[in-house]
């Protein structure tokens, strides 16, 4: 065969990055067998697949948190990491929770030197907070790490993804199979920017697997698990409708002003988020629409059964759905043809050739901490310990029509409304209302806003004025006393720095 | 006496020893908040119960809405020393627990006017409600409705009531005599009637049954024990688009025959005379209160 090429290409004089024909396998030498072709992907071992992927000491590597509290990938991923020798990682999920407490051991070890996260709770919080690293954490949100990957600061040398089903190229989904977390929204960004991807799968299913929220031109490896998450504790106490007799009053509140903010008009859109006063703001609001007649067009953002439950009634026409919170919205993504699995570049990237926050009206966001300028803190308790996450927080903030913060304004006896955030995570500047049990306040660069609702009778006050309420309940908290060491850098969206997170005085 | 025109449809219960309720129960705006510092306060806490009580009468947040404290009954050791506090915090209303006749209510009066004469307070600006608890009480309810002027209502209380007639709480027949015996005397009296606390919070149907009832008997109101109760009863109390509308004709038509020195005003060839007139004006102050029913 060779000889007969050389003929072919006799007098003719091959371009410096030509090279002569060698064979079909010369450059794919799986193609020599059926075995080889279907299953050149398959590593048999986790370590296998870390080999293979050629990750070495002080790379990165990244992860997705759909599983939420029930993730196990994470930690075991980074177990057999330090146990394989790997040392300096820098550590990119999409975000951390209470459940990565093990990390805190492969930080001391010198295993991880870095982390990009969107979040972090539980006592990995609480170390890092008092200084257990070198080096400070960058907090970004959903939209901005894809921001940071795309600018080259974050770049993912190689992604660990858990999926419920691959076949054996890397189709891969996280709604059929056993462990379902629904959508894949932020393994998408990772499958598609990592220069290497590992998915860990549970099942491996016939040739081709579908949805393929992660395709098969993404994939480098494909490893079987025994198990990726546990989806039953993605929703701890999110997705119950409360009882709370305070948090219902919040959530009647903000629909109240959902329906008179100027919005709430045939297809308008919206984001509900996933706590107790947002799930049951939905509620309150179905009736709303159906008393009015008034359809939603969309839904975005992290999806809950009573989203799922207005959209099967009609009141809404598409769930763009980045996180799935339940089981209910897990299992709708699966069967539901109008209910969309959507990266988070889709989502909230600001450098993004689109991004649906920007088509958004109204979100519904939460706060541990909302200042007299309106910033607000979703990171860092009155403790000054990081206990929460930056999120699509000020993402949906700059882009939706109507921001809208929800909250008690104390919590047993911590003040919400303060002079002064301990953290800003979301400037002021892009909230437009903030809904509390004492009232509503309007950003007074929304006097439009402050007009509509004012004319409806809502109880409107100023934030200066939910501030002295807060105060004469419950007093000035002393300040909290914190070290020089930074420990955290809380990035906005655009990558810039927007504040720190010093070490806490122990 | 007269016809009490202040609105009182919900009156929520808090018991006196929850600091943290006592501190922010305000932005639930029920019509009158009534702080407990009888049954629901332990032996060892009622005298921190009623230091808590004390200084939240004196919070800035509860003077917009009308404020009753039920005291133990004067006949313990901490019946006296509540009342002590409580007037002299300004409370509006006290609430006297088991009233079984006239005279409890009398010996109450007597003291609210030693203490309001003590402390300054205008002689007569506390006022009282009485809650029967027992077959002594309902049968007495005429006599203890027109005890003092200073009253504005009568509640019945269904625990302690069913079970001195020997029985339990049930679909509300238990109660049928004792609401209507309640209810008459106070509109006997001039003054407000109260209905039962509905205890199964998570029971909206039958909580919303309970206050349809009670509300077509002609009860001003009802106690209530969670906060989650207090919307769904304003709204259950709110008028129709209809009746607010109705109303408005009602009161515009009253208001012209007035101008023109008529007494008798019609309204499409109806007679409306002065009870239609009074109703439609109820109609319209619910209305204002908490919107049409949704």
């Amino acid at each position: 065969m060779s000889n007969n090429v050389q003929t072919r290409l006799a007098g003719f004089a091959l371009p410096a990055n030509v090279e002569a024909f060698a064979g079909v396998a010369a450059h794919a030498p799986y193609l020599a067998s059926r075995e080889g072709k279907h299953d050149r992907k398959i590593a048999n071992s986790l370590e296998d697949a870390i080999r293979a992927s050629g990750l070495k000491d002080g790379m990165t590597i990244s992860f997705h948190h759909a599983f939420r509290e029930g993730d196990t990938t994470i930690n075991s991923v980074v177990a057999k990491l330090a146990e394989m020798g790997f040392r300096d990682l820098t550590l990119a999920p999409s975000s951390l929770l209470s459940c990565n407490s093990p990390l805190i051991a492969h930080i001391k070890s010198g295993v991880i030197r870095r982390i990009y996260t969107s979040g972090m709770r539980g006592k990995l919080a609480e170390a890092i907070s008092n200084g257990l690293m070198d080096n400070p954490i960058h907090i970004h949100s959903h939209g901005g790490r894809v921001h940071l990957m795309d600018r080259g600061e974050l770049a993912i040398d190689v992604s660990f993804l858990g999926v419920a089903t691959s076949d054996s190229f890397g189709n891969a989904n996280a709604v059929t199979g056993k462990s379902r977390c629904g959508s894949l929204g932020y393994a998408m960004v990772d499958a598609a920017r990592a220069k290497k991807v590992i998915l860990l799968a549970e099942q491996i299913v016939p040739y081709p697997n579908a949805p393929a929220s992660i395709r098969q031109d993404q994939v480098d490896f494909v490893v079987k698990v025994d198990q990726i998450g546990d989806p039953a504790k993605i929703s701890v106490g999110a997705a119950r409708i409360t009882s709370n007799p305070r948090e219902l009053l919040i959530a009647r509140l903000a629909a109240d002003v959902m329906e008179h903010a100027g919005y709430f008009e045939e297809g308008f859109s919206m984001q509900t988020g996933t706590g107790g006063s947002a799930t049951a703001t939905a509620r309150f609001l179905e009736k709303k629409m159906l008393q009015k007649g008034i359809k939603a067009g969309f839904a975005l953002g992290g999806i809950t059964g009573s989203i799922v439950d207005l959209h099967k009634k009609g009141l809404i026409g598409r769930i763009l759905d980045t996180q799935s919170f339940d089981a209910v919205a897990a299992d709708s993504l699966a069967n539901n043809p109008q209910h969309w699995e959507i990266s988070t570049n889709y989502y909230a990237n600001l450098t993004a050739k689109a991004a649906a926050v920007d088509m958004v009206d109204m979100v519904i966001l939460s706060a541990l901490e909302i200042d007299l300028d309106f910033n607000v803190n979703v990171i860092t308790g009155s403790d000054g310990v990081m206990r929460g996450a930056s999120g699509g927080h000020s993402d949906t903030a700059a882009g939706a029509a109507l921001p809208i913060v929800v909250g008690p304004l104390i919590r047993s006896r911590i003040p919400t409304v303060v002079e002064k955030c301990t953290t800003v995570v979301t400037p002021g500047e892009t909230i437009g209302v903030l809904v509390t049990d004492h009232g509503v306040a309007v950003n007074p660069n929304r006097p439009d806003v402050a007009e509509r609702l004012t004319a409806a009778g809502l109880p409107v006050v100023s934030i200066q004025e939910l501030y002295a309420r807060a105060t004469e309940l419950v007093g000035t908290p002393r300040p909290i006393e914190f070290l020089d060491k930074v420990v955290g850098v809380v990035r906005y969206r655009d990558g810039s720095a927007i504040d720190v997170v010093r070490q806490v005085k122990g | 006496m007269t016809t009490s025109t202040k609105l009182r449809r919900s009156m929520l219960f808090l018991p006196g020893s929850n600091a943290a309720m006592l501190s922010t129960a305000f932005v639930f705006k029920p019509d009158s908040i009534m702080f407990d510092l009888e049954d629901a306060v332990s032996l060892r806490e009622k005298d921190s119960a009623r230091l808590l009580v004390f200084h939240a009468l004196k919070l800035r947040n509860y003077r917009a809405m009308e404020t009753v404290v039920r005291i133990n009954p004067l006949s313990t050791p901490f019946g006296r020393q509540d009342l002590e506090a409580v007037v002299r915090a300004g409370v509006d209303v006290v609430r006297l627990p088991k009233t079984d006749a006239p005279e409890d209510v009398h010996v109450l009066e007597r003291e609210v006017e030693r203490i309001e004469l003590e402390c300054g307070r205008e002689v007569g600006s506390t006022k009282l409600m009485a809650a029967i608890e027992s077959a002594s009480g309902v049968v007495n309810a005429v006599a203890i409705a027109t005890a003092s002027p200073r009253l504005i209502g009568i509640a019945l209380a269904g625990f302690d009531y069913v079970m001195d007639m020997q029985t339990e709480r049930g679909d509300g027949t238990e109660l049928f005599y004792a609401r209507c015996a309640v209810l008459h005397a106070a509109r006997f009296a001039k003054i407000d009637a109260f209905d039962v606390v509905f205890s199964d919070v998570n029971d909206d149907e039958g909580f919303l049954k309970e206050v349809e009832l009670i509300k077509r008997l002609g009860f001003n109101g009802k106690s209530l024990i969670n906060p989650r109760q207090i919307e769904q009863l304003h709204n259950a109390f709110a008028p129709t688009q209809e009746e607010v509308d109705y109303a408005r004709r009602v009161v515009a038509a009253a208001e012209l025959g007035e101008r023109q020195g008529l007494g008798v005003v019609s309204l499409n060839g109806k007679m409306i005379d002065a009870p239609v007139i009074q109703h439609a004006r109820v109609v319209l102050q619910r209305a204002q209160a908490s919107g049409v029913r949704r």
